[in-house]
C-alpha cells in the first residue's frame, strides 16, 4: 500500500490531485459522472464580488496538444456562490474546498475573501492574480511584484486560512513575483495559470475567439510549467500547487519531483470527464513502478 | 455512471455534397432525449467534437455530419470497424411533451438530422408531424426519403430552387398551419423562423464547446430565464426565453 498523503499549510489531502479552477464548476456536474470524493480536493470557479457573465462567444480554440479559453470569470458572484453554489456543492463533496477568488481592485479581493471566510468547507483560499481575460485587474495585479504583494496582504488581513496566490506565467521572472508573495505572507503558490494566445480562422480570417486572445492551456504548455515550478521551488520556502497540462499519473509525479506539493489538473477534465479520477486511480501503480512510498517524501527530488 | 462509450463503426458513407452518415455499434442507454448530442474524441485533436444525434437505437447511434474543419474531415475517412470514444447522453434535448397534434419540424442543412429522431419518436406518440427542410442547392438534400417513410408529409426548399420549392424554409412554413414547432439548423434561418412563427416552440442551438457537459463554461448564452450553458441547459431552447 503506497502513502499518498500530502499537506498544504496544515491541510492534508488524500492524495494531491486537484481539479483546477474553471475546469470543474462546483463539482455538481462530475458528481453525476463518479463520487468525487476520490478527489485530494477541488478549486471551484473563480468568484468575483459581482456576478459576471464573462465574454462574448466564441470562447473556445482548438490548439495542438491543447486548447485556448477565454470565459472571463463568468460566475454569479460571491452572495450566489455562497447562497446557492456552495450548498449544492457541500451534498456532493465532503472534503475541504479550494476557493478560487478574483477581483478587480484591492478591495475587492478584499471583500470576497471576507464574505467567503466563513464557509466552513472553505480549507484554502486561492487568490487569483493571473487571469489573461479580462481587463483592468486579474493579470495585471500579477505582473508587478509591488502590486501582488498588496493583494495578498490585504487578504491575509481577511482571513486566518491558508493563502496561496496563483500566478501568471506571462512574465519575464516569475520568481521575482513569487518571492514577493511569500514575502508579504502567502502561505503558499499555485503556479502557472494559462499562456496568453491565439488563433486565426483561415476561412473568415479573423481570431477564432471573439475576445481575439485568451488562456493556451493542455499538454501542451507542461514543460513550461515544470521549469517554472521548478525555478519558483529554489527560490521560496512556502508549498507550491503545480499545474499546467497534468494528465497522467507520470505528470503528477514528475511536477512534484520538480517541487510542487499538490498538482491541480485544468483541461484534462474537460476532454474526459473522469480524468482526474483516472489520475488517482493510477497513481499506486506508477508509484510502484518507480519505487516511490510516500509521495510527499519525493516534493523537490529532482533538485 | 461511465458516459464515455467505446462504439465501432458499422458503416460510413457520404449521403449529399460534404455530408456523411456514420452508424456505429454500442451502449446507448445514456442517450435519453432526442434532440441530444454527443462528444467524440479523434486521434490527434486535443478537444472532443459535439455531433448531434440522428438516431439512437438500442446497441445502435446514427451520425450525421457535414465535413467542416480538421475534425469532420478525419471523421469523412475512418472505416468499418474502427473504434470511436464518444462522451454520450449530453444536452437537454427536446420536449416532445409540448409538441401538439400537428408539431412543425424545420431543418436547415445539417441542422435536418437530429430532426429525425424527434420525428420518429413524435409520429410513435401518435402526432402527424409535418417536416420542412431547407438546403442551399439540389446537391445538397439528404434525408427526405427517410422523413417520406417515417410517415410525416415533407416540404423541401432549396435557395436557388434546383430542387423542390424555390426559396427559404419560411417561404413554405407561412403556408402551414401547425400546433407548435422545433427547429434545427443556423442562426440567420432561426431569426427568419423567430419573424414568421404563429405558434410556440423549440430552437436547438450550435456553439463552439469546451467540454461539452456543463463544467467550462465555453458556450454560455443569455436567456431571459437567466445565463445558460448551450451544452448543458440547451442546446434546445424555448421560443420564449430567447434573447434575439
Amino acid at each position: 500500500m503506497v502513502d499518498t498523503k500530502v499537506n498544504l499549510s496544515g491541510v492534508e489531502l488524500d492524495n494531491p490531485v486537484i481539479p483546477a479552477s474553471g475546469t470543474f464548476g462546483y463539482g455538481y456536474e462530475f458528481a453525476e459522472l463518479y463520487d468525487i470524493n476520490i478527489l485530494g480536493s477541488f478549486s471551484f470557479k473563480g468568484t468575483t464580488l459581482q456576478p459576471r457573465f464573462g465574454n462574448p462567444t466564441p470562447r473556445i480554440a482548438e490548439c495542438s496538444e491543447g486548447m485556448i479559453n477565454s470565459v472571463g470569470l463568468q460566475n454569479p458572484g460571491v452572495d450566489k456562490v455562497i447562497s446557492e453554489e456552495i450548498p449544492k456543492m457541500a451534498k456532493c463533496f465532503n472534503k475541504p474546498v479550494v476557493a478560487n477568488v478574483s477581483g478587480f481592485s484591492l478591495d475587492e479581493y478584499a471583500q470576497v475573501v471576507r464574505r467567503l471566510d466563513s464557509v466552513p468547507q472553505i480549507g484554502i483560499f486561492e487568490v487569483n492574480i493571473s487571469c489573461p481575460n479580462v481587463h483592468n485587474g486579474g493579470m495585471s495585479f500579477g505582473t508587478d511584484p509591488k502590486n501582488a504583494a498588496d493583494v495578498v496582504k490585504r487578504v491575509k488581513a481577511e482571513t486566518n486560512k491558508p493563502v496561496y496566490v496563483k500566478l501568471t506565467p506571462n512574465v519575464t521572472d516569475i520568481t521575482e513575483i513569487a518571492v514577493a508573495c511569500e514575502a508579504a505572507g502567502a502561505d503558499g503558490l499555485s503556479l502557472i495559470n494559462t499562456l496568453l494566445g491565439m488563433r486565426i480562422d483561415l476561412k473568415t480570417k479573423k481570431p477564432v475567439i471573439a475576445n481575439k486572445m485568451g488562456g493556451f492551456s493542455g499538454p501542451a504548455i507542461f514543460p513550461v510549467a515544470l521549469q517554472m515550478v521548478y525555478k519558483v521551488y529554489e527560490k521560496v520556502n512556502i508549498p507550491i500547487i503545480g499545474m499546467g497540462g497534468i494528465s497522467s499519473a507520470e505528470d503528477v509525479i514528475e511536477m512534484m519531483l520538480a517541487g510542487a506539493t499538490a498538482v491541480e489538473v485544468g483541461a484534462a477534465n474537460l476532454v474526459n470527464p473522469y480524468a482526474s479520477r483516472d489520475i488517482i486511480n493510477d497513481l499506486e501503480r506508477v508509484m510502484k513502478k518507480y519505487n516511490i512510498e510516500r509521495l510527499c517524501d519525493i516534493i523537490g527530488g529532482a533538485h | 455512471m461511465e458516459q464515455i462509450v467505446i462504439f465501432e463503426i458499422e458503416k460510413n458513407e457520404k449521403l449529399a455534397k460534404d455530408v456523411y452518415r456514420m452508424k456505429l455499434i454500442g451502449d446507448t442507454k445514456n442517450i435519453t432525449k432526442t434532440g441530444q448530442f454527443v462528444n467524440i474524441k479523434i486521434e490527434g485533436l486535443y478537444l472532443r467534437r459535439p455531433i448531434s444525434v440522428c438516431l439512437a437505437e438500442e446497441n445502435e447511434l446514427t451520425l450525421i455530419y457535414k465535413v467542416v474543419g480538421k475534425g469532420t474531415e478525419k471523421m469523412a475517412e475512418m472505416k468499418k470497424g474502427e473504434k470511436l470514444d464518444i462522451l454520450v447522453g449530453l444536452g437537454n434535448g427536446y420536449d416532445t411533451s409540448k409538441s401538439g397534434e400537428y408539431p412543425l419540424l424545420v431543418g436547415g442543412g445539417v441542422g435536418v438530422p437530429p430532426l429525425y429522431g424527434l420525428c420518429k419518436e413524435l409520429i410513435s406518440m401518435g402526432k402527424k408531424p409535418t417536416v420542412i427542410l431547407g438546403f442551399n442547392t439540389a446537391d445538397e438534400v439528404f434525408l427526405q426519403q427517410e422523413f417520406c417513410e417515417l410517415g410525416a408529409k415533407v416540404y423541401v426548399a432549396t435557395a436557388d430552387g434546383s430542387y423542390g420549392e424555390k426559396g427559404f424554409v419560411t417561404d413554405v412554413m407561412i403556408k402551414l398551419d401547425y400546433s407548435y414547432f422545433y427547429t434545427c439548423g443556423p442562426e440567420p434561418m432561426f431569426r427568419a423562423i423567430e419573424k414568421v412563427a404563429k405558434t410556440s416552440g423549440q430552437f436547438s442551438f450550435e456553439e463552439r464547446m469546451g467540454c461539452g457537459f456543463g463544467a467550462c463554461m465555453g458556450c454560455s448564452c443569455k436567456t431571459k430565464y437567466g445565463n445558460k450553458r448551450i451544452c448543458k441547459d440547451g442546446p434546445v431552447l424555448e421560443r420564449e426565453e430567447i434573447i434575439w
